[in-house]
């Protein structure tokens, strides 16, 4: 029963990416072409919102659901990894229209061929690992 | 009822999901966890075994079990929404966008969620289709683990907490998106 919060915000968030049409191929085409609003409308409002959203959280101290401190973990200092691996998604994300999230969604939204897309995402995950020691971090 | 039937079945605008969104990321935050999608790549390749001959995937992925069943969910909302939210599939994408990649030989822009003659099983066979899915994918998957998050991870949740790792990843993310469509897209579309 634990797991069924976890099934029901992942069905609100996917019904919200195909609702508002951020699965589409289209659109992330049109975000890099830059002629469009809307994709910037939609992370735009999403991070002024999660600023404040975390700022509460750091200054009341908020307690999780089962009462223990939020934290919110500070990511490594690096600029070479965020940087390469930023662009080397972004050749993928162009390429595919979607990032991970989008992904999954788009099974469900019944274009069966994107198993092809996830399969290879997961023999890159996997290539990572193997190389990760030889690249820069 | 039947009014607000009428409005979800309409294009949802940006603002409804940018809320929804951060909305997402404080409830998972607020249960405790954190909102980042690409993370289940890993967790899958380490449920395949991936661990044994390699220490990346050597970890306790149970704990992660919350993360699959999120993205179990997503898979489910997608076809609840497909199904009965959205009597009329086309995309409102821009004049221009459409223009554009008809003249890149997009059949119909905007018709449907993806190109269909790109996102077919057929389409793997030709080298466009095996470079954007194929190759694409790959890149997705290498590149968001390289980076140590994705759109969620970084864009939304790195962002919101106002990290430079995470503005950084962002810049990433553009420099190779404005590569692959004004560089690479017109070349391969119209091979």
């Amino acid at each position: 029963m634990k797991f069924f919060r976890y099934l029901l915000i992942g069905i609100v968030f996917g019904i919200t990416l195909t609702k508002a049409e951020i699965i589409s191929w289209y659109r992330i085409y049109e975000m890099f072409r830059f002629q469009s609003f809307h994709m910037y409308g939609v992370i735009g409002t999403a991070v002024v919102l999660g600023v404040i959203a975390t700022q509460i959280i750091k200054r009341t101290n908020m307690k999780s659901a089962d009462g223990s401190r939020i934290i919110i973990a500070p990511k490594a200092k690096s600029v070479s990894r965020y940087l390469f691996g930023g662009i080397i998604f972004g050749l993928g994300w162009a390429l595919t229209g979607a990032c991970p999230g989008p992904l999954f969604i788009l099974v469900g939204n019944g274009v069966s061929v994107v198993l092809v897309v996830i399969a290879s995402a997961l023999l890159g995950t996997y290539t990572y690992g193997l190389v990760k020691d030889k690249l820069p971090h | 009822m039947k009014e607000l039937f009428e409005i979800i079945s309409q294009p949802w605008p940006w603002y409804v999901a940018g809320f929804i969104i951060a909305l997402v990321m404080f409830t998972l935050l607020y249960l405790g966890n954190t909102f980042g999608i690409s993370s289940n790549l890993r967790t899958v390749c380490s449920i395949f075994g991936a661990g044994k001959n390699c220490e990346f995937f050597d970890f306790n992925w149970r704990a992660q079990t919350w993360n699959l069943i999120f993205a179990g969910g997503m898979m489910i909302g997608g076809f609840i929404a497909a199904q009965w939210l959205t009597p009329d599939s086309s995309v409102q994408i821009s004049d221009e966008t459409i223009a554009e990649l008809q003249s890149l030989g997009i059949e119909n822009p905007g018709e449907n969620i993806v190109p269909e003659q790109l996102f077919s099983w057929e389409s793997l066979l030709t080298l466009k289709g095996f470079v954007m899915l194929i190759v694409g994918g790959f890149l997705v998957g290498f590149g968001t683990r390289y980076a140590g998050g994705c759109t969620s991870g970084h864009a939304i949740s790195g962002l919101s907490d106002l990290q430079l790792p995470s503005l950084i990843a962002v810049i990433g993310f553009f420099i190779g998106g404005l590569f692959i469509t004004y560089l690479v897209l017109p070349l391969l579309l119209t091979l």
